[in-house]
């Protein structure tokens, strides 16, 4: 059973590792030039087990302790988790213990291969999430670790590498901006913190952005939920016009998997109706 | 920093995590109706919080003297056309910081 189990789930984490072996090899050559010995992405790797906060981890750590600051920008950045765990209530209710270790691990990847497969007649459910969590994992500890023991031995001047963060975020952030129609809680984060840089300064300006996010959304919110409630129902216009296209054309597995964490992180609560009707 | 220090703020991450991975499950079951606030703060905070951690990475950068933040404004084009472009998230992450290496090592 559990080999069955792998053997279905090993396929499919396949682009993961890829990714996993480049972000995670950068991330411990990145550890390695701020003068971390590969123990710490080692042990990171197996403990959080999450990209974007191990990232900014390594600024934490080479700068002043400051442990309320980096607890809510943890919580900021992790937050998003949250919703991913919300989609999966009925997925993994009764698993067992395999619940417990598919929850910890469950980062934006594993997430969204376990979220979007239809685990094949005949597998395991549990297993299968099971495994793509372990493979993932273990990706993402081998290659950190690889990362942080290879960045002491590279002759090339690792000068510079910290931009990998920079580049990693802007990715992120453009694949959020074309995703989304309404922009004005990313120019909220921007200006924001723009405002609280030149206020604050470099070393203190984290913790008045981030209450100013919450605090502006806060005030926002109706206005930002009518203007999304607007564009849904234009959207539910066109997708009336276009359903019998898309019915007839296939939905590939690698699609569906994309189209997933889109919609988690468009719309979770239209998601939810979805699930509630299917189910 | 100490190495305790280290030892704790990693913690620290580590508590974040899984609070945050394993709260759902916690707090909200299916039968329970999710609050609307927390619906509304995590289809809105993503944006806002990837554009305070660009300006994060960026808080030390000295955009009036030196030279001016060209590098880093320069790497980030590079990085944003070649992932509108190409929408290749490793290549668009890779060729940004290899650019990046090469030209501050260029100009130092």
């Amino acid at each position: 059973m559990k080999l069955k189990a792998f053997k279905a789930a090993f396929p499919h984490t396949i682009p993961v590792m890829c990714g996993y072996a480049f972000l995670g090899m950068a991330f411990g050559i990145y550890m390695n030039a701020s003068g971390f010995s590969f123990w710490y992405p080692l042990f990171m790797s197996i403990l959080v087990f999450g990209g974007s906060i191990q990232f900014v981890a390594v600024e934490m750590l080479v700068s002043p302790f400051a442990p309320v600051s980096c607890f809510i920008m943890a919580l900021l950045i992790q937050a998003r988790h949250i919703f991913y765990g919300l989609s999966m209530l009925d997925r993994f209710k009764n698993l067992g213990w395999k619940k417990y270790y598919i929850i910890f691990g469950m980062t934006d990847e594993t997430f969204s291969i376990n979220y979007s497969v239809d685990v094949p007649e005949g597998v395991d459910k549990g297993w299968f999430m099971f495994f793509v969590t372990l493979l993932d994992h273990f990706y993402w500890i081998a290659a950190s670790t690889l990362g942080g023991i290879i960045g002491s031995l590279l002759t090339i001047d690792t000068d510079g590498i910290s931009f990998v963060m920079t580049a990693m975020f802007v990715v992120i952030f453009i694949d959020q901006w074309l995703k989304e129609k309404n922009h004005a809680s990313a120019f909220i984060g921007l200006g924001a913190s723009v405002v609280c840089l030149v206020i604050f300064g470099p070393n203190g300006f984290m913790i008045p952005t981030m209450i100013s996010i919450i605090a502006i959304l806060a005030l926002s919110r109706r206005k930002l939920e009518k203007a999304e409630l607007t564009e849904a129902a234009e959207e539910a216009k066109e997708d009336t016009q276009l359903t019998d296209k898309k019915a007839a054309a296939e939905v590939t597995p690698e699609k569906k998997k994309n189209e997933a964490l889109e919609a988690v992180n468009a719309t979770p609560e239209n998601n939810f109706k979805e699930q509630e009707a299917q189910g | 920093m100490t190495v305790t220090q280290h030892i704790i703020t990693i913690a620290l991450l580590v508590v974040v995590t899984v609070l945050t991975r394993f709260l759902p499950f916690w707090v909200f079951s299916e039968n329970r109706e999710t609050p609307g606030f927390i619906i509304y703060i995590g289809k809105f905070l993503p944006a806002a919080v990837f554009s305070m951690l660009i300006v994060y990475c960026l808080r030390n950068v000295d955009f009036i003297g030196g030279n001016h933040g060209l590098p880093e404004i320069i790497c980030i084009l590079i990085t944003a056309v070649l992932h509108l472009w190409k929408r290749q998230t490793l290549l668009s992450i890779g060729v940004g910081t290899i650019s990046y290496m090469i030209l501050i090592q260029l100009i130092r």
